[in-house]
C-alpha cells in the first residue's frame, strides 16, 4: 500500500490540477465582478467556455504550419507535467524528482516559446507583435523568478521543491530579510507571467494593448481550449508555487494519507486569499504602458538580486 | 603492436595529409574532388573521435615524441584524456559538417574552384587536432598557426567582396595579436623551468614542474588569456568574429564556431590547470567576470542583428561567455581546495562545450542550407520557409530549442549544471565573491532567457510567416548529404539532452585529472535516468522522464480530442476587416527586437532616422517614409578605432621617409653607416 500510494498521490493532484483550474480562474472573475459592481456568471463559467470550445470545428489560418498546430499540446503538456512537480497536497510526490525548480520554469519558457512562434507562424502583424513583446517580457521575468526562486533554495539548500517544502515547513520560523525580498520579487514576477494587470489584460482584445492574446488570436476550436485551459493551469500552478516556496505550512508529509484533508482543507483557503490577492490588485491598478513594464520587472529584478544578496552578505 | 588511441589518433592525422595529397591530383574533376577528400576528412574525423572518446573512457595518457621539425627541436606529442576530450568534440563535429560539406560544397561548382576551399578545410581540421595533441610550445604554435592561416583562407574564399577581405584581414590581425600574446606566455613559463637543459623548457613536461613565482605566473596566465581570448571572441577582443563567421561557407562557419573557438578553451584550461595548476582566487574572478560581460553583451548583440548568420555568431560570443563563466567559477572554487564543486562547474562548462559544438554546428549547417536554398543572407527577406524546407526548418528548430536551453535537450543540462555551481557555492571566504555570486547567477538567468527570444525571432522570422521576398517558387529542400548531417547533429542534441549521466560519467576523469575532485559517483547516485550533482536532496533532473512526461500527455491528449471526428477548414487570416494584407505587413526581424533595443539600448551606440517625404503642407499625408538604423558596437569607437587611427597615423610619419628620390633613399643608408660606426667604433 505505501508503495503505491505516492502514485495515487500523484494522480490525484494531475486530477486536482486539471479541474480545479478553471475553478480557480473562475473565482477570481467572480470576486473581481463583486469588487467592480457587476453581476457573475459564476465560478464554472471556464467549464461552460471550455465546452463549448470543445464541440466546435476548427478554421484553421491558410498558411499554418504544423508548429501552429502542434503548440496547443505542447502548451498543455508542458503545464501539466509542472502540475506533477509541484507539490500541492503532498511532498510524496514521485514526479518530484523529474525537474527542479530551475527545470519548472524551463517547463513554462517551452510552452512560452512555443506560443510565440505559433503567433509568428501565421504571418499577421498582431501574432508577431504579440510574439515579440510576450518574449520580451518573458527575457526579464523568467531571470527575476529564478533569481527569487534561488533565494529560497539557498535557504533551504536545495533546487528541489519537496525538500524545499520540506525545509520551510518543518523548520524553525525565522524571518528572513532575504525570504521577504524574494516574495515580494515573486508575486511582482507572477503578475507578468500569467499575464495579469498591470502587465498584460486576460481580458482584452484591443489591438494594440494585447500581448498574450496577440500570440493566440487565430486559435479556434479544441485548440483555442487547450490553450485557455493550460493558461488556467499556468495561473493556478503559480499560485501554488508561490504557496509552496513561501507558505507551504499544512501540507502533507510523506506516508501520511491522514494529514491529506487538512492540506486539501489549508490549500483551499491559502488558495482563495491568494485570489482575492490578486483582485484586489487588478481593481487597484491600471495596465501599464509597454514601456513602463520593463521598470516593473527591473524592480522586481533588483529585489530578488538584493535578496540573495542579502543572503549571501547577512546570512 | 597493439592499437592504443595514439595509433589511432596519428591513422587520422596521416589519413587527413594523404587527402591534402590528393587535392592537386583531383583538382581538374571538382566533383570527384569533393566527395573523396570530405569523405576522407570524415573517416579521419570518426578515427580521431574514437581515440577521443576511448582515451578519455580509460583514462590512459601517452606521450610520443616525433622526430621532424627543427634540428633539436623533435614534435612532442600526448594524448590525455583533457586533449581526449577536445577530441572528440572536434572529431564529432569534423565528421558531421563532412558530410554536411559534400552536398553543401557541391553548390559551388560551376561559379567557382572549390579546391582552395577543400584543401584548407581538411587542412583546417588537421591544424585543430594538432593544436589538442601538442605538448611543447613550438608545435602547439605552430599548430596553432596552421589553424588560424587555414581558417582565414577559407574566410576569404568568396574574395571578390570587399567585405569578405576586410574580415578575413581583421581576423589575421587579432589573431596574430594573440598569437603574440600565447608565444610570450609560453616563453615566460619556459623560462621558469628547472632541470632541463637546451630546448626542452620549451615542452608541456618541463613546465608542469616549473618553479615560478605567483606574480610571473600571473604574468603568464594572463598572457595566455589574452591570447586565447582573442580567438575566443570574448568581448572586447570579439570584433573579428561577427565579421568573419557571416562571410566564410557555412559549412566553415560551423566548424570555427563549432569547434575552433573551443580550441582556446582548451588553451586556457590546459594552462591554467595543467601547467600552472596553482593560482590564487583572483584569477578565476577575473574569469569570470570576462565571462559573464561576454555572455550578456554577446547575445544582446545576436538580438539585434538581420543577418541570420552575424545572429549566429554573435551567439557563439555568447556561449563562449557562458563556457568561461564555468572555467572560472572552477578556478574560483579550485583555489579554495572545493573539489568536489570545482569539478562540478568544470563538468559544467566541458559539457557546454560539447553541447555548444553540437548546437551550434547544427544551427549553421541550417543557415548554410538557407543560404544554399534561397540566396539570401538577411532575414529581414526571408519568412514561410518551412512549407518550402520543411527538414531544414525542423532541424533548425531543434537546434534553437537547444541553444534556448530548454528541456530536454542539451542545452538545458549544461547551464542546469552552471546554475547548480552557483547555488552550491557556500559562503565564500571573500566579500567581493559574496557579491560576484549572486550578480553571476543573475546574469546568467538573463542571459539564458534572452537566448529563448533570439532563437524565436530567428526561427520566427526565417521559418514562419510569409516569404517576404518576391517568389519563392525557387526555393527546394537541401540534399541526402546535408540533410544527413543535420540529423546527426540534432540526434546527438537530443541524446546530450536525454541521458546526461552517461556522458558525465564518460567525463568525470578531466576533473579527477585536473583538479582532483569528481562528481559522477554523486551524479548517477539514483540511477541512470535522474542527474543528481552532489547530492539527490540537493537537486536533480531527469531528461527522459520529462521528454516522456510531455510525448505521453501530447499522444494522450491527440488522441482523445481525436476520436471524434471534427472536421479543419482552412480560412484567410483574420485582417481586421482591412482586406488588403501582404507579406511585407509582417512584423521584421527589426521590429521584433525592438522593445529589447529600447530596453538595452544604452549599451549600443544607435542611431536611428525617420524621413517623411511630403508634399509642403500636407505633413498629415506622407508620400514615403524613409527609416535607417544603425546599430554600432561602442567597443569598436573606444577600444579599436583610437588604435586603428594611431597606427594609421604612425604609418603615414613613417611614410614621410619615402620620397621617391634616389638621392634621398642613397642618403639613408649612408647616415645609417656613419651612426653605426659613431655608436659602435
Amino acid at each position: 500500500m505505501s508503495e503505491i500510494f505516492p502514485y495515487i498521490l500523484e494522480g490525484l493532484q494531475i486530477v486536482i490540477l486539471l479541474f480545479a483550474a478553471p475553478v480557480f480562474a473562475g473565482w477570481v472573475k467572480t470576486l473581481k465582478c463583486w469588487f467592480q459592481g457587476r453581476t457573475t456568471a459564476g465560478v464554472l463559467q471556464p467549464y461552460r467556455d471550455m465546452m463549448k470550445l470543445f464541440h466546435k470545428d476548427i478554421v484553421l489560418a491558410e498558411n499554418a504550419s504544423w508548429i501552429f498546430r502542434f503548440t496547443p499540446y505542447v502548451v498543455f503538456g508542458s503545464a501539466v507535467l509542472a502540475g506533477g512537480i509541484i507539490p500541492i497536497l503532498s511532498v510524496d510526490l514521485p514526479l518530484s524528482a523529474t525537474a527542479d525548480i530551475i527545470a519548472l520554469i524551463s517547463l513554462f519558457t517551452i510552452a512560452r516559446f512555443f506560443t510565440a512562434l505559433a503567433g509568428m507562424d501565421i504571418g499577421t502583424a498582431f501574432g508577431g507583435m504579440g510574439a515579440s513583446r510576450e518574449k520580451t517580457i518573458a527575457s526579464m521575468a523568467e531571470p527575476a523568478m529564478l533569481m527569487a526562486i534561488f533565494t529560497v533554495s539557498l535557504v533551504c539548500k536545495s533546487t528541489s521543491l519537496s525538500q524545499m517544502v520540506q525545509v520551510i515547513a518543518h523548520g524553525p520560523l525565522i524571518l528572513r530579510p532575504s525570504l521577504a525580498f524574494a516574495l515580494l520579487s515573486f508575486v511582482l514576477i507572477a503578475l507578468a507571467e500569467t499575464g495579469r494587470i498591470p502587465v498584460d489584460n486576460p481580458a482584452t482584445h484591443l489591438e494594440l494593448t494585447m500581448i498574450h492574446e496577440g500570440m493566440i488570436l487565430e486559435y479556434s476550436g479544441r485548440h483555442l481550449a487547450l490553450i485557455e485551459w493550460a493558461g488556467m493551469m499556468k495561473l493556478f500552478l503559480f499560485a501554488t508555487l508561490g504557496i509552496a516556496a513561501f507558505f507551504p505550512w499544512g501540507i502533507a508529509a510523506a506516508n501520511d494519507s491522514t494529514g491529506l484533508f487538512i492540506a486539501a482543507l489549508s490549500l483551499l483557503i491559502k488558495l482563495l486569499i491568494a485570489g482575492t490577492g490578486l483582485v484586489l490588485i487588478e481593481t487597484g491598478l491600471a495596465k501599464m504602458r509597454l514601456f513602463r513594464v520593463p521598470e516593473f520587472l527591473g524592480s522586481a529584478f533588483l529585489f530578488a538580486t538584493l535578496g540573495m544578496l542579502s543572503y549571501f552578505m547577512l546570512e | 603492436m597493439t592499437a592504443t588511441p595514439f595509433t589511432l589518433a596519428s591513422a587520422s592525422l596521416f589519413i587527413i595529409f594523404s587527402a591534402l595529397a590528393l587535392v592537386p591530383l583531383l583538382f581538374r574533376n571538382q566533383r570527384v574532388l569533393i566527395t573523396a577528400v570530405f569523405s576522407l576528412t570524415a573517416i579521419s574525423s570518426v578515427l580521431s573521435l574514437i581515440a577521443g572518446i576511448w582515451t578519455v573512457r580509460d583514462g590512459i595518457t601517452e606521450s610520443y615524441i616525433i622526430l621532424i621539425g627543427l634540428p633539436d627541436l623533435p614534435f612532442h606529442m600526448r594524448l590525455d584524456p583533457l586533449s581526449g576530450f577536445f577530441l572528440t568534440v572536434i572529431g564529432a563535429l569534423g565528421f558531421i559538417v563532412s558530410i554536411y560539406s559534400i552536398g553543401y560544397v557541391r553548390g559551388f561548382i560551376g561559379q567557382r574552384s572549390v579546391t582552395s576551399l577543400v584543401f584548407f578545410y581538411s587542412l583546417f581540421i588537421a591544424g585543430m587536432f594538432m593544436v589538442v595533441l601538442a605538448d611543447d610550445a613550438f608545435f602547439f604554435l605552430i599548430s596553432w598557426e596552421v589553424m588560424a592561416a587555414s581558417s582565414y583562407f577559407l574566410v576569404m574564399f568568396e574574395d571578390e567582396r570587399t567585405e569578405n577581405r576586410r574580415a578575413a584581414f581583421l581576423y589575421l590581425v587579432v589573431a596574430h595579436v594573440g598569437a603574440i600574446a600565447i608565444l610570450l606566455a609560453f616563453g615566460l613559463m619556459a623560462g621558469f623551468t628547472t632541470g632541463v637543459e637546451g630546448f626542452n623548457g620549451y615542452t608541456f613536461d618541463a613546465m608542469r614542474k616549473m618553479d615560478i613565482p605567483t606574480e610571473w605566473a600571473a604574468v603568464a596566465f594572463f598572457l595566455a588569456f589574452f591570447g586565447f581570448a582573442a580567438k575566443a571572441g570574448v568581448i572586447p577582443l570579439h570584433v573579428w568574429l561577427p565579421e568573419a563567421h557571416p562571410v566564410a561557407p557555412s559549412n566553415v562557419s560551423a566548424l570555427m564556431s563549432g569547434v575552433m573557438l573551443k580550441t582556446a578553451i582548451y588553451g586556457i584550461i590546459r594552462v591554467a590547470f595543467d601547467l600552472i595548476r596553482v593560482f590564487p582566487w583572483w584569477w578565476g574572478a577575473v574569469v569570470l567576470v570576462f565571462g559573464l560581460i561576454t555572455a550578456i553583451m554577446g547575445i544582446l548583440f545576436a538580438i539585434l542583428q538581420q543577418d541570420l548568420k552575424r545572429l549566429l555568431a554573435y551567439s557563439s560570443v555568447e556561449n563562449i561567455g557562458i563556457i568561461l563563466i564555468g572555467t572560472g567559477m572552477a578556478m574560483v572554487f579550485a583555489s579554495f581546495n572545493m573539489t568536489a564543486l570545482s569539478a562540478l562547474a568544470l563538468i559544467a562548462a566541458l559539457y557546454h562545450t560539447l553541447n555548444h559544438a553540437m548546437f551550434k554546428g547544427l544551427l549553421f549547417m541550417g543557415a548554410g542550407a538557407v543560404l544554399h536554398a534561397t540566396h539570401e543572407r538577411s532575414m529581414e527577406g526571408m519568412g514561410g520557409l518551412i512549407h518550402r524546407m520543411p527538414w531544414t526548418a525542423a532541424l533548425f528548430l531543434i537546434g534553437c530549442i537547444s541553444i534556448s536551453a530548454l528541456p530536454p535537450f542539451n542545452g538545458f543540462v549544461s547551464e542546469w549544471l552552471m546554475l547548480q555551481a552557483f547555488l552550491l557555492s557556500p559562503a565564500l571566504p571573500n566579500p567581493l565573491l559574496k557579491l560576484l555570486i549572486p550578480l553571476g547567477a543573475a546574469i546568467l538567468a538573463l542571459t539564458a532567457a534572452l537566448a529563448a527570444t533570439c532563437f524565436v525571432k530567428a526561427f520566427g522570422i526565417t521559418f514562419l510567416g510569409h516569404w517576404r521576398g518576391n517568389h519563392d517558387t525557387h526555393i527546394h529542400e537541401v540534399d541526402g548529404f546535408m540533410k544527413a548531417g543535420m540529423v546527426l547533429a540534432a540526434a546527438m542534441c537530443l541524446f546530450l539532452g536525454v541521458l546526461p549521466t552517461f556522458v558525465i560519467d564518460w567525463m568525470d576523469i578531466l576533473p579527477e585529472r585536473l583538479i582532483g575532485g569528481r562528481i559522477a559517483a554523486s551524479a548517477g547516485e539514483f540511477g541512470w535516468m535522474w542527474l543528481t550533482p552532489i547530492s539527490y536532496t540537493r537537486a536533480s533532473y531527469s531528461g527522459p522522464v520529462v521528454l516522456l512526461g510531455i510525448t505521453a500527455i501530447v499522444a494522450l491528449v491527440y488522441i482523445i480530442l481525436h476520436a471524434r471526428g471534427t472536421t479543419i477548414h482552412r480560412g484567410p487570416l483574420w485582417d481586421c476587416g482591412f482586406e488588403k494584407i501582404t507579406p511585407r505587413m509582417q512584423y521584421t526581424g527589426t521590429a521584433f527586437s525592438m522593445p529589447i533595443r529600447r530596453i538595452f539600448g544604452f549599451l549600443f551606440s544607435i542611431r536611428e532616422r525617420i524621413e517623411v517625404d511630403a508634399e509642403h503642407g500636407q505633413k498629415a499625408f506622407p508620400k514615403r517614409i524613409y527609416y535607417s538604423l544603425k546599430i554600432r558596437d561602442r567597443i569598436w569607437n573606444w577600444l579599436y578605432q583610437p588604435v586603428a587611427d594611431a597606427s594609421f597615423w604612425v604609418a603615414r610619419q613613417v611614410g614621410r621617409l619615402q620620397q621617391g628620390r634616389i638621392q634621398m633613399y642613397l642618403i639613408y643608408p649612408f647616415i645609417t653607416i656613419i651612426v653605426l660606426l659613431v655608436l659602435l667604433r
